[in-house]
């Protein structure tokens, strides 16, 4: 049975590229109303984890469950409780904002579409760009866009990736402050990857050091940096970064 | 299977074509110009070169009008699928509810959307500026028809795999098949003018039943129904392997990852 508490749960997660362990045996579990950081250098294993919570790649062992769904047997019943917004996948510049968002909506099965939309371009400052076309915008204003869209369907399990990487700060804050007061509200969590620590110790609840595709550390952004005698969480990320052999799972 | 989402691949392609002049006149400009072209060509192979009471123009330029009409369905099909590729739209598509087969289903509704467009328009020209009219192949038509837009939905979606599969460069084999098609499908010529190994070839494929029996029909005589049925059993087998295709393509693409990195075309 399901824990009633957990939206996410991730179980001996693996995957390899010929002969590269991209992820290796990850374990974890988001629950709802939580916001959980997935740190780690580049090429650690992160949007790996991420592209096999979409579907979108297949992983090699281990389960992924989505609301006791598992993504592999019931891909679609689990993915239409997810979203997800990444600076990497911007939505087809070629179509209007208010399009993408219909076209979207209508591919999560959104109740009442066209309210949903016009409550999301007001929360997301979109009015203005309702009918320009996505590929005119500015990554900021496309960010924006692609956040919107992540909303939609108020996700049990919203993925970010780098969400606020392309906003200016005083835009990237009202974010911020949005998407933690969406999973504190509502009925879901969200899995969050940045490479901005002070973001993190900002929004997140949770973080996981992901190091060579394996979780090194484990706990709260505020309190580990002392656990692991550093002072900062920036300095724990260069550590993990560097030295990740100097570190234990925590 | 939801038809909603089916809807929503339908829908993308729509709002493409109606903010784009570049996208609404090649659905129906290079086939008209085709009909023009060969309607004349058949007028003056007429008046030089046809036994008494034979008339090139529902043979030939009936022929010419079928054949656009499965290369508009083929096009229907992977300029649907293209527009993911150009716009690098898999992940963020993919990484949806939305199944391959609603979403092949989508591209499958917009190839019949703007095919119907080609074909009315074809039918137009040909009627109103060569005399050509339908009514002539009688019911005939219908299994015509259905027999190549099998093998144009066929076509499309093999195309479509190979793109997915090889990356948007792959995109230049797939423009030309029909023209490497149209020699063995006997779209000018009965099969009989072929070398034998090309006839063995050429039945292999749907439309050469389709284009023998257009050839009988202005002949006035009876079509091979048995030879018919063959070639629509072939045109679905057809599409059901290419189907698998797909499917075994799009697998691959989520077991090592090219659809996550698609968008990057990164694809080797």
């Amino acid at each position: 049975m399901p824990d009633c508490g957990l939206v996410l749960s991730v179980s001996e997660l693996s995957k390899a590229y010929g002969d590269t362990v991209a992820v290796d045996r990850v374990s974890f579990d988001v629950g709802r109303n939580e916001i959980v950081g997935l740190l780690g250098p580049n090429g650690a294993g992160k949007t790996t984890v991420i592209n096999m919570i979409l579907g979108v790649l297949e992983p090699d062992g281990g389960s992924i469950r989505i609301e006791g769904l598992d993504v592999t047997r019931h891909r679609s019943q689990a993915l239409a409780r997810t979203n997800f917004a990444a600076v990497y996948a911007p939505l087809p510049g070629n179509l209007s904002v208010a399009q993408n968002l219909r076209i979207f909506g209508m591919i999560y099965g959104v109740a009442d579409l066209p309210h949903r939309i016009d409550e999301l371009i007001g929360q997301f400052d979109l009015a203005a760009f309702r009918d320009v076309k996505c590929g005119l915008l500015s990554s900021g204003e496309q960010t924006r866009v692609c956040l919107a869209k992540a909303m939609l369907n108020r996700p049990t399990v919203l993925l970010l990736d780098e969400p606020a990487a392309s906003l200016d700060p005083a835009t990237a804050r009202e974010i911020r402050a949005g998407i933690r007061e969406t999973a504190r509200s509502g009925s879901g969590g969200v899995l969050w990857t940045s490479h901005n620590m002070y973001e993190v110790e900002e929004v997140c609840d949770r973080v996981l050091f992901l190091s060579h595709g394996k979780i090194l550390l484990e706990g709260d952004p505020k309190t580990l940096p002392h656990d692991h005698g550093k002072d900062t969480l920036e300095e724990l990320f260069i550590t993990v970064a560097r030295e990740p052999l100097t570190l234990e799972r925590g | 299977m939801q038809p909603v989402r089916i809807g929503a691949i339908v829908l993308r392609h729509f709002y493409l074509l109606r903010g784009s002049p570049a996208r609404v006149v090649p659905l129906f400009a290079w086939v008209a110009i085709d009909i023009v072209l060969w309607g004349f060509i058949t007028r003056y192979l007429n008046s030089v070169a046809a036994a008494p009471g034979f008339n090139f123009v529902p043979s030939l330029l009936g022929a010419v009008l079928l054949w656009d009409f499965l290369v508009r369905v083929m096009m229907g099909v992977t300029t649907a699928f293209f527009e993911d590729v150009w716009s690098r739209n898999f992940l963020i598509i993919f990484a949806t509810p939305l199944e391959i087969s609603e979403y092949v289903g989508g591209l499958v509704l917009s190839s019949i959307a703007t095919s119907s467009v080609g074909l009315a328009v074809m039918l137009l020209v040909a009627a109103a500026a060569f005399g050509l009219s339908f009514l002539g192949y009688g019911l005939m038509l219908v299994p015509f028809l259905l027999v190549l837009f099998l093998t144009g939905i066929a076509l499309g979606i093999f195309g479509a795999a190979v793109v997915l599969r090889f990356g948007p460069a792959a995109e230049w084999f797939i423009w030309p098949i029909p023209a490497l098609l149209s020699p063995f499908a006997g779209v000018f010529y009965p099969l009989a003018t072929l070398p034998r190994w090309m006839q063995y070839l050429a039945r292999l494929l749907p439309p050469s039943y389709v284009f023998e029996g257009v050839r009988q029909v202005v002949a006035g005589h009876a079509v091979s129904g048995v030879a018919l049925v063959g070639g629509g059993c072939l045109a679905v087998v057809g599409l059901l392997l290419a189907c698998w295709f797909f499917l075994g393509i799009y697998r691959h693409a989520v077991r090592t990852g090219l659809i996550a990195r698609y968008s990057a075309e990164s694809v080797s």
